[in-house]
């Protein structure tokens, strides 16, 4: 089947884009805008379906963007772990149960924006949009994952080398052309939110606590550079 | 010996009157912004009573401060690992339910008001959301103990008194109370810096201001919940957290901070300490019962040759050392040992001490006369409305011996000056309470002026702060005062 334009456009054009825009548009922002860079808590106006909505969603949503990483990063040790039935079950229920858990937080917290006026103050309309992303692109996850399985599997065989053809500036697009719309859809709906990151709260994702796991408890800052103390 | 200074405080609570003109000056000044409404950088409480957030000294509710743990000093509230683990909801975080939501009243109705039979009312709106609300909280909700039996019964420092001493403390025409001004203690050990995940939060260290660092805060309010006096803020507008900042850029012209400067009952006393900063870790981690005394050997005698010779040793300024010789703080902490820091057993040693309240336990005399001749002249200060014990709660780390110290020296030296210029008390008497108060005439000479007397000077005595090369490396503050005010390095926007 021949590559069409929209193809080349919706699958090389576009990741080239959204990189190129994430990584320009993060580092400009914490060079420029520091003061900006990290998610708005609301735990402090709403404490409690607080809980029942942003632990579920970052756990289930770290442990489904954890499992692409992996697919993408060792795709031949996923299709050997693969190899045996059972724990091919295991790698898909457990994707599948993240995922859903994802989505149960994720519509928990946005129904927590909507019923509580203080957090509603709080939220902005780009917070609205990333919301909506995130749920659209999740409910997608899911239903590729149950509709077209077995992810893991086909994720390892073509998007895994399609994604690094891309690495590689040499795209080729064989590897997906065939694949369901659905699943182009879910990835289009990456490359978009990867591209409007840097401009949303999504930044606070690259926020890691650094150095306090290493760190001494106490921190102090010299105006003057201290004298060394025998 | 690694010797530091830190620009420490007392508050003589015998002298406070409860008038919230501190709060006012510093909330003028620093919070009047959206998203700090709420906040009370300065705020004063009526003890007893549960304070603000409500019953902040209650640890079991809100983890803050440090406990050991096999011989260990660890944050209550969180851990390395688990603040990784909990990074997504702090389960120790306080909410605006337990301060209060800021409201306003719309006052435009009063002016908007159709014609009617009935005169308009400004209704209460929520500064949050702009919605009516029903007042539920405020941020002096129980002052001068309004509706005590419901707020001030919870006061985590009744617990330790018997069902006696608690009838005693609310019966009617006894009733008692005292204030208990408020600001960030600017600890030695702060528990807010060391549960920072982002390393905003730091203590200078030419004088131990803490502050944050806002553009490196990522808003993990870590710091909310480790700091177990409340102090630390979090702005639900911008998503950071704010403090305190002990007026850094008044100290640094050589100005008291707001609330120091308005203080209506002159209560505030600001100076230097040099303490041995070597040895904080090993302090904190004392006994609750050692924790006292500890903290006072912290403290290093800036007269000491040695503690001089060491201070210059660690680069402090030799003008710091000499306002640290003329220190107030040093005389009421060290020297007369009569301020006391506030539950020191949260173990951040907190430089911010408390002159025991006195009038409350004198007025406790049935009938106005005390015999001249009593044995024990201080019988009625163990006897006093305020218990000892729950003095002792708040400021003696649970041990009376220390508040008591405090409270028989302050009474003998009012007898002592009774005696002087009264005359209603011979001196012979006044000379034998001064001896059992272990304090000898010239200091309750020092201690009477440095406590009715005292002039501006003598009460803040700033150190230099050598930031004349930063302020330079600024921009003017001036630039831009006309449009906006002092200290603005950018002009207003839409030509306001
Ligand atoms: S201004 Fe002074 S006297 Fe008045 S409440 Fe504040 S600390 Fe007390």
């Amino acid at each position: 089947m021949p590559i069409t334009f929209m193809q080349q456009f919706h699958f090389v054009v576009l990741p080239y884009l959204v990189m190129l825009i994430f990584f320009l548009g993060t580092i400009f922002r914490y060079r420029k805008a520091p003061y900006t860079y990290s998610s708005l808590s609301s735990q402090f106006l709403e404490n409690e379906r607080h809980f029942w909505g942003l632990v579920p969603f970052h756990y289930g949503i770290v442990t489904v963007l954890a499992g692409h990483v992996v697919a993408f990063l060792l795709p031949r040790q996923i299709l050997a772990w693969n190899s045996q039935p059972l724990r091919l079950y295991i790698l898909e229920i457990t994707a599948l149960v993240a995922g859903l858990l994802a989505i149960v937080g994720l519509v928990g917290s946005i129904v927590r924006r909507l019923t509580f006026s203080k957090v509603r103050t709080v939220t902005n309309t780009f917070d609205w949009i990333v919301l909506s992303l995130l749920l659209f692109q999740l409910l997608s996850g899911v239903y590729v994952a149950v509709f077209h399985p077995w992810g893991s599997a086909w994720f390892s065989a073509a998007i895994s080398p399609y994604l690094w053809s891309l690495v590689r500036f040499n795209p080729d697009l064989n590897y997906i052309a065939m694949l369901p719309i659905g699943v182009k859809v879910h990835i289009i709906m990456a490359y978009v939110i990867i591209g409007i990151a840097p401009f949303t709260r999504l930044v606070h994702i690259l926020v890691v606590p650094n150095p306090y796991l290493w760190r001494r408890p106490q921190v102090v800052r010299w105006y003057r550079a201290p004298k060394e103390v025998a | 010996m690694n010797v530091r200074s830190q620009v420490s405080m007392v508050f003589h609570l015998d002298k406070c009157i409860g008038c919230h003109t501190c709060s006012i000056a510093c909330k003028n000044i620093w919070t009047d912004r959206r998203g700090t409404e709420y906040m009370w950088w300065n705020n004063v409480e009526t003890k007893p009573g549960t304070g603000f957030p409500t019953a902040w000294e209650d640890q079991e509710k809100y983890n803050g401060g440090w406990e050991v743990e096999d011989g260990k000093l660890q944050l209550k509230s969180t851990s390395k690992a688990k603040t990784v683990f909990n990074i997504y909801h702090n389960p120790s975080m306080p909410t605006m339910d337990d301060y209060y939501e800021p409201w306003t009243y719309d006052y435009q109705h009063l002016f908007n008001a159709p014609e009617g039979p009935d005169q308009p009312t400004a209704k209460p709106i929520s500064m949050v959301t702009g919605e009516l609300i029903n007042i539920e909280a405020g941020p002096n909700w129980d002052d001068d103990l309004g509706g005590s039996p419901i707020y001030a019964e919870n006061d985590p420092n009744l617990a330790s008194l018997s069902p006696e001493q608690r009838a005693q403390l609310s019966a009617v025409e006894r009733l008692v109370l005292f204030y208990f001004p408020r600001i960030c203690n600017h600890c030695l050990n702060p528990s807010c810096v060391a549960s920072c995940p982002s390393g905003a939060l730091y203590k200078r260290g030419e004088d131990g201001i803490v502050l944050v660092d806002q553009k490196r805060c990522r808003g993990w309010r870590m710091c909310v919940a480790a700091c177990p006096y409340k102090k630390m803020f979090y702005n639900w507008n911008t998503g950071k957290s704010e403090k305190c900042i002990l007026c850094f850029p008044r100290l640094e012209t050589g100005q008291a901070p707001a609330c120091f400067h308005s203080c209506v009952g002159r209560i505030r006393y600001l100076g230097v300490l040099l303490y041995d900063a070597d040895r904080i870790e090993e302090v904190a981690s004392l006994p609750k019962e050692k924790l006292i005394e500890g903290q006072r050997s912290l403290i290093l005698d800036p007269n000491d040759p040695e503690v001089v010779a060491a201070a210059r040793q660690s680069d402090v300024h030799d003008s710091v050392v000499d306002a640290a010789q003329r220190s107030p703080v040093y005389q009421f902490v060290k020297t007369w040992k009569i301020a006391l820091p506030p539950h020191l057993e949260f173990r951040t040693m907190p430089m911010l001490f408390y002159v025991p309240p006195m009038s409350p336990v004198m007025s406790s005399q049935e009938n106005g006369t005390i015999s001249h001749v009593s044995d024990n002249l201080f019988h009625d200060i163990d006897e006093s409305r305020i218990p000892m014990k729950f003095l002792a709660s708040l400021f003696g780390a649970g041990d009376e011996s220390f508040v008591r110290y405090a409270l028989r020296k302050q009474k003998a030296v009012r007898w002592y000056r009774r005696a002087m210029t009264v005359g209603d008390v011979d001196m012979p008497t006044a000379e034998r309470m001064l001896r059992e108060a272990d304090c000898s005439p010239d200091e309750a000479e020092a201690i009477y002026r440095l406590t009715a007397l005292c002039t501006f000077d003598e009460r803040f005595v700033i150190p230099p702060m050598h930031r004349e090369e930063a302020i330079q490396m600024m921009e003017d503050p001036l630039t831009h005062k006309q449009d906006v005010g002092f200290g603005f390095m950018s002009g207003p926007h839409r030509g306001m």
